[in-house]
């Protein structure tokens, strides 16, 4: 009780606005205080946060403020970090007249199944034809809520029997792909914590089986914006085992800031492609590193 | 992957090792790592200061017993706190004098509502109850159906009037089921409902509305262990939206720190009582503050750096 007495004292500054805050001429301890609770609170991370208050630091020494506000420094330096000059196109075009593949993976509950009913959305609207492969046979209801997803978006979805092998679903998928010359395979899997060996194992095999018939064109791992500094753990071990090309951001339509792809673009240099903002067909949007960074200091959004 | 805690104040300590009392300087310096480690196990930041101010206080303040060296001391105070916020209140399930018992499931998408109703059921069956699960969340894609194949494998009947996929009315499937309840005499009913952001409005209306409909005895509110910094803000905008009594912490099968449990135990005053540990319908059991202590920090090898410092 008494902790949480103190605690509702304490909640002043956080979610003013970093960028309000630093219009002010002088900048004290405070204010440096400040702005790295705004990096931490968004779940940036400890070390990345550190690294980024302490390069800004020297460059207010260095070039004085002066000319270039602080915010214009500090914007800029998150930019950097977030590197508008990555790849972030999808990969969906196929190899040798094969349709373009795309993996999609990523721990439990984070948006997988959603987000593929969403790109099948944008890719349909862009006149190519798509195919679902349902390769989460474990999850109870896993291969209906695809298929309803299907029928939302105006694709066939490929099924398997419940409990049976996903390799040989994804397998499928691809397969029949081909065969009627659909332009995109879009395929779901199971969620699975990154910890767990043998579903990581058996991911890999989805994979490795699929491109007996042809190269997966993309694998996008789809990480929950509320994820904290569990989400660098994810993403590395997920890139070992599926080679990662890209991530995908969900539940940007929520409080939480997604700090965390910070770090794991930094750390792994796979880049955010696209961002989900809600439980629609049409929420999905490619990434934006202005309109995330102008998020993660509380402007804007 | 991360340093834990233990290994960051053994650095500390080395310099410690044999000095009588902390200094002010020593207490700074452990402060900071146990700030880092707390950070690095995604405890919110509001609730990492508060509780780090607390914790060199006592560091401060305390006698330093003759049985302990002062690093030793901080350690303990540390663990002593961490298990005082986390296990504050534990409790029991709440059942009603009247039957049925009503539980209400809330949280975030994803965070593993439906997953959990059908352990709770199953649990609660071994334990002699007769629960119904009712199937109020009509918006997710297929989470009826799924409700339905969990509530199969738990040999729990599931009460499911509405199709879903957008076609229905929670809150009249909700009250239609304790109702059901009441007839076919289930003692306990658990209403699963879809899963909302506390930044929603409208679907947190739509949860009070459930829960005015079904004046439950207990809501919980169920959260991944995964998440980040946001805990606090979601947790607080479902206090204020619904309310709820208890929290559940799932996914802890995975290896994230769960800082999470610590901050919205420290700023709703709520208690977890639950966790949920995998995807099969037996991996849930009753809460461990102290587990979660050691999980948050890495305590189980603070306590052999206490045999040695
Ligand atoms: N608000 C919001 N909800 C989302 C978003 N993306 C997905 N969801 C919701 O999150 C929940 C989980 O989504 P799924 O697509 O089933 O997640 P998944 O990764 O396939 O889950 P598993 O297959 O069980 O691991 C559902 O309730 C979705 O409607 C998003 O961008 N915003
Ligand atoms: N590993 C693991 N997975 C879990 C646990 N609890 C739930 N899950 C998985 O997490 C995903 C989401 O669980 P659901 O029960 O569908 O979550 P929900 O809160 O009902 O989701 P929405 O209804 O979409 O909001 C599924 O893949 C579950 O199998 C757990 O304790 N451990
Ligand atoms: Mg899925
Ligand atoms: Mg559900």
């Amino acid at each position: 009780v008494r902790l949480r007495e103190r605690l509702s004292r304490s909640q002043g500054p956080l979610g003013r606005g970093l960028l309000a805050l630093l219009s002010r001429d002088v900048i004290d301890e405070d204010t440096w205080e400040e702005i790295e609770d705004t990096l931490l609170t968004a779940d940036v991370g400890v070390a990345p946060t550190q690294e980024l208050v302490a390069r800004l630091r020297t460059r207010v020494k260095v070039e004085g403020t002066s000319g270039v506000s602080i915010k214009d420094i500090l914007r800029q330096e998150l930019l950097t970090l977030v590197d508008p000059s990555m790849d972030r196109s999808l990969h969906v075009e196929g190899v040798d007249g094969a349709p373009g593949v795309v993996l999609m993976v990523g721990v439990n509950g984070t948006g997988k199944t959603t987000t593929v009913g969403k790109l099948a959305r944008v890719l349909v609207a862009q006149d190519k034809t798509v195919i679902l492969g349902a390769a989460d046979t474990f999850r109870a209801a896993a291969a209906e809520q695809l298929a309803t997803w299907g029928e939302r978006v105006g694709v066939p979805a490929v099924r398997g029997p419940e409990g049976g092998d996903p390799a040989s679903v994804a397998f499928e998928a691809v397969r029949e792909g081909i065969a009627t010359g659909v332009d995109v395979v879009l395929v779901d899997t199971a969620g699975r914590l990154q910890n767990k060996a043998g579903l990581m194992d058996e991911l890999g095999k989805v994979k490795r089986v699929v491109e007996k018939q042809t190269p997966v064109t993309e694998v996008l791992l789809v990480l929950d914006a509320t994820t904290g500094q569990n989400g660098m753990s994810q993403a590395r071990v997920f890139r070992e085992v599926v080679n990662v090309t890209g991530i995908v951001l969900t539940k940007l339509d929520g409080s939480a800031k997604g700090g965390i792809v910070v770090a794991v673009q930094r750390e792994l240099g796979v880049p955010v492609k696209l961002v989900g903002l809600g439980e629609g067909a049409d929420d999905l949007a490619p990434f934006s590193p202005d309109d995330f960074v102008d998020a993660l200091l509380g402007e804007g959004a | 992957m991360f340093a834990t805690l233990s290994d960051r104040l053994a650095d500390t300590f080395k310099n410690l090792r044999g000095k009588g009392r902390l200094s002010e300087a020593d207490i700074d310096a452990t402060a900071r790592e146990i700030r880092i480690a707390l950070l690095e196990a995604d405890v919110a930041l509001p609730v990492v200061k508060v509780f780090v101010a607390a914790v060199k206080d006592r560091a401060r303040s305390e006698e330093v017993s003759a049985a302990l060296n002062p690093a030793q001391q901080v350690v303990k105070i540390v663990n002593d706190e961490l298990v005082t916020i986390l296990g504050g209140e534990t409790r029991r399930l709440r059942f009603a004098k009247n039957p049925p018992t009503v539980i209400m499931l809330a949280g975030l998408q994803g965070s593993g509502k439906t997953t959990l109703a059908a352990k709770l059921a199953l649990w609660l069956k071994e334990q002699g109850n007769s629960p119904l699960l009712v199937a109020a969340d009509l918006q997710r894609p297929n989470a009826v159906g799924q409700l339905q194949v969990n509530g199969e494998r738990a040999g729990v009947k599931v009460f499911a009037p509405e199709p879903g996929n957008g076609v229905g009315d929670p809150v009249a499937v909700a009250r239609a089921g304790v109702e059901e309840a009441r007839r076919t005499l289930h003692d306990v009913v658990i209403v699963d409902t879809a899963g909302r952001l506390g930044v929603d409005a409208e679907m947190m209306q739509q949860a009070a509305d459930i829960r005015d409909a079904v004046s439950p005895d207990e809501i919980l509110f169920v959260v991944d262990a995964m998440v980040g910094q946001d805990a606090v803000n979601t947790a607080q905008a479902f206090l204020d939206g619904v309310g709820y009594d208890g929290v559940v912490l799932t996914k802890l099968d995975g290896d994230a720190r769960g800082g999470a449990a610590l901050s919205i135990a420290s700023i709703t005053g709520r208690p977890v009582m639950f966790a949920s540990a995998g995807e099969k319908l037996t991996d849930f059991d009753l809460f461990h503050p102290d587990r979660m202590a050691s999980r948050i920090l890495d305590m189980g090898d603070m306590l052999t750096l206490i045999e040695q410092a």
